[in-house]
């Protein structure tokens, strides 16, 4: 009976003692703070999306075709008012990017991750190439500017036209190229070690085990990397305005896939935005185009996101 | 479970990957017939360091040789200059000579990417690709150009690796899907696929539950009278079991600069080292004493 006693006395002792006694108001704090952080940035991404689409709705909700169909105007009211100049060297200056950065990028990662020397001089080179892509945007733009368009270095004014959406697209190539070379090779060395001795193992060379290891585990990635560089390069304005894109009395009105006027005068979206909204001072009516060419722009990166994210499922499921 | 019921013996070796005495180099020394590998006086160093000093020993044809001893004796540095995957390595140097059939196998003239098509690999953790099983086992073949016949060495590697019976019917599916044991004989599987002379085994069943474990042993001794075997083991029952040759491994440890060489104690029928080996280390640690 007594051992009982003690034993109901000693089980009551713990109870008590591991008995939750207070409110962890630290932790309860902490979290409300962690959580307010996050409701801050979704508000103001919400408040801005809202905004712009509401605005939009004036040239959106009326008149999409003719909007997407319109060109440059310098009355609001115009109705043929639109984006597609616009969408033009937004849409070639990406195919440009694409065409140029991605391969010349990729293939430098190849190089510098699989086939370089080790040593300061390759590691001296990796660390200026993630310099590189902290350079501001408009210091590229420069580039293009001396490179393409004033002719100062091989006369490559000449191929280009000078201001044109194949200046604009190198030089915004050019821009995103560091980038997608990071990328790239992080995704190469994250290539497991296992795999490569696996292809050695088995006789091998240095190139099939690139391409039929390295490059398949790598693709998600490496293509992760390079649409982002490209969401980053289709929204770059500065570049652009050192490159002369410009934003009225542009000639003709090319269809999409005219590549000839590849070398004429070229505009682009975020060109575009940034005009009607200083124009919108002087005439309102430009508040919802610019607006309107915005909501363009997001659905044009929302869509390469998004094949983004499908083809990277793609290729994980198929490297397991 | 099918090990004993599909007997692997009567498969050919599906790829002939050229005569031996073809190979490049020149023949140095006069050996007999059946020594496979002969190192004399092998050193490996990364750097500066020696990692790995005076291996002497021969590989006899048909034979299993375990190498065996303590963790950062350089067993497996050892096994690695065979087939030159230590070439991978930056600032991984081999000295001294070690012949293939006759053949310095470090020969300038002499191309890694042959070796090891010849002396193949098999590694501590089952490395299959990311690739349907039968894309695994028909890799090899694939990359040194082989597009016919590919279903035939598939098959006849699968069997002679004691998988067929599991995997025939699922042949498309991923690798990654089988079990750690599967995984590691379709390893064996693939690197049969290429035809090779000699397999090196890196502890390859360090990763692997018991059962999968006496698996891979039975499928050693099946395919011995194929190959010749390397095989670096933790496991000294391992190494007592399979191998008809046993080479004992130590560190030989420096407290003053914390550097660990591995060396060569002995080398002898693998009988013998388990029950009366020469040097009082090897007894020492086959024992438990040490190690």
């Amino acid at each position: 009976m007594i051992s009982r006693l003690s034993d109901d006395r000693s089980r009551a002792a713990i109870a008590a003692s591991i008995e939750r006694r207070r409110v962890d108001t630290r932790g309860l704090l902490f979290r409300t703070l962690l959580q307010s952080c996050l409701l801050i940035t979704l508000a103001l991404l919400a408040v801005l999306l809202i905004t712009v689409a509401l605005d939009s709705t004036d040239q959106l909700g009326t008149r999409l075709w003719e909007f997407l169909q319109g060109t440059l105007r310098s009355r609001s009211e115009d109705e043929r008012l639109g984006i597609h100049q616009g969408m033009y060297g937004s849409l070639w200056i990406a195919i440009i990017v694409a065409v140029l950065a991605f391969p010349i990028g990729i293939g430098a990662a190849v190089y510098l991750e699989e086939y370089a020397p080790r040593n300061r001089f390759t590691a001296f080179i990796e660390v200026n190439i993630r310099n590189l892509a902290g350079v501001p945007s408009v210091v590229y733009g420069l580039l293009g500017l001396a490179l393409l368009l004033n002719g100062q270095i091989f006369g490559l004014d000449r191929l280009t036209g000078g201001s044109s959406a194949l200046s604009g697209g190198i030089t915004l190539a050019i821009l995103v190229l560091p980038i997608v070379v990071i990328t790239s090779g992080e995704a190469f060395r994250a290539v497991p070690i296992e795999l490569r001795e696996g292809a050695y193992g088995v006789g091998a060379t240095r190139w099939e085990m690139i391409r039929t290891q390295v490059l398949p585990y790598a693709a998600p990635g490496i293509l992760t990397g390079t649409l982002l560089s490209m969401a980053r390069a289709v929204g770059e304005a500065a570049p652009l305005i050192l490159v002369g894109a410009i934003s009225g009395r542009l000639g003709d009105n090319p269809g999409l896939f005219d590549i000839s006027a590849l070398t004429d005068r070229f505009t682009a979206l975020p060109i575009v935005i940034t005009t009607w909204t200083v124009q919108s001072g002087r005439d309102v009516g430009f508040t919802a185009a610019a607006a309107a060419a915005i909501v363009v722009l997001l659905v044009f990166v929302l869509m390469m996101n998004s094949a983004a994210i499908l083809l990277r499922n793609r290729f994980e499921k198929k490297r397991g | 479970m099918s090990m004993t019921d599909e007997a692997p013996r009567l498969i050919e070796r599906p790829v002939a990957a050229g005569d031996p005495s073809a190979a490049p180099g020149t023949p140095s020394v006069a050996t007999e017939r059946d020594v496979v590998f002969r190192s004399e006086d092998v050193n490996v160093y990364y750097g500066s360091f020696r990692a790995v000093r005076d291996v002497t020993f021969d590989v006899r044809k048909n034979q299993i040789m375990a190498l065996i001893g303590p963790s950062g004796c350089g067993k497996s540095t050892v096994l690695r200059c065979y087939n030159r995957m230590n070439d991978l390595i930056k600032d991984a140097r081999v000295t001294g000579t070690i012949t293939y059939r006759g053949t310095n196998l470090y020969d300038e003239r002499v191309d890694p990417v042959e070796v090891r098509r010849r002396i193949g690999m098999v590694f501590q953790k089952p490395n299959p690709f990311p690739k349907s099983i039968y894309d695994n086992v028909a890799y090899g073949p694939r990359v040194a150009g082989q597009k016919k016949g590919l279903d035939e060495i598939v098959e006849n590697s699968l069997r002679k690796a004691a998988l067929w019976e599991e995997v025939s019917d699922r042949l498309k599916d991923s690798a990654l899907g089988l079990s750690g044991g599967q995984q590691q004989r379709l390893c064996i599987a693939r690197a049969i696929a290429v035809g090779p002379d000699v397999l090196l085994m890196d502890e390859p069943c360090s990763a692997l539950d018991p059962i999968a474990t006496a698996h891979i042993e039975d499928l050693m001794q099946e395919i011995k009278q194929d190959y010749t075997i390397m095989i670096v083991t933790h496991n000294m029952q391992q190494a007592a079991r399979v191998s008809d040759t046993t080479a004992f491994f130590t560190a030989d440890v420096r407290s003053e600069n914390d550097t660990r060489t591995g060396i060569l104690v002995e080398v002898d029928a693998t009988q013998k080292i388990f029950s009366n080996p020469s040097d009082e280390r090897t007894e020492n640690y086959v024992t438990g004493r040490f190690g």
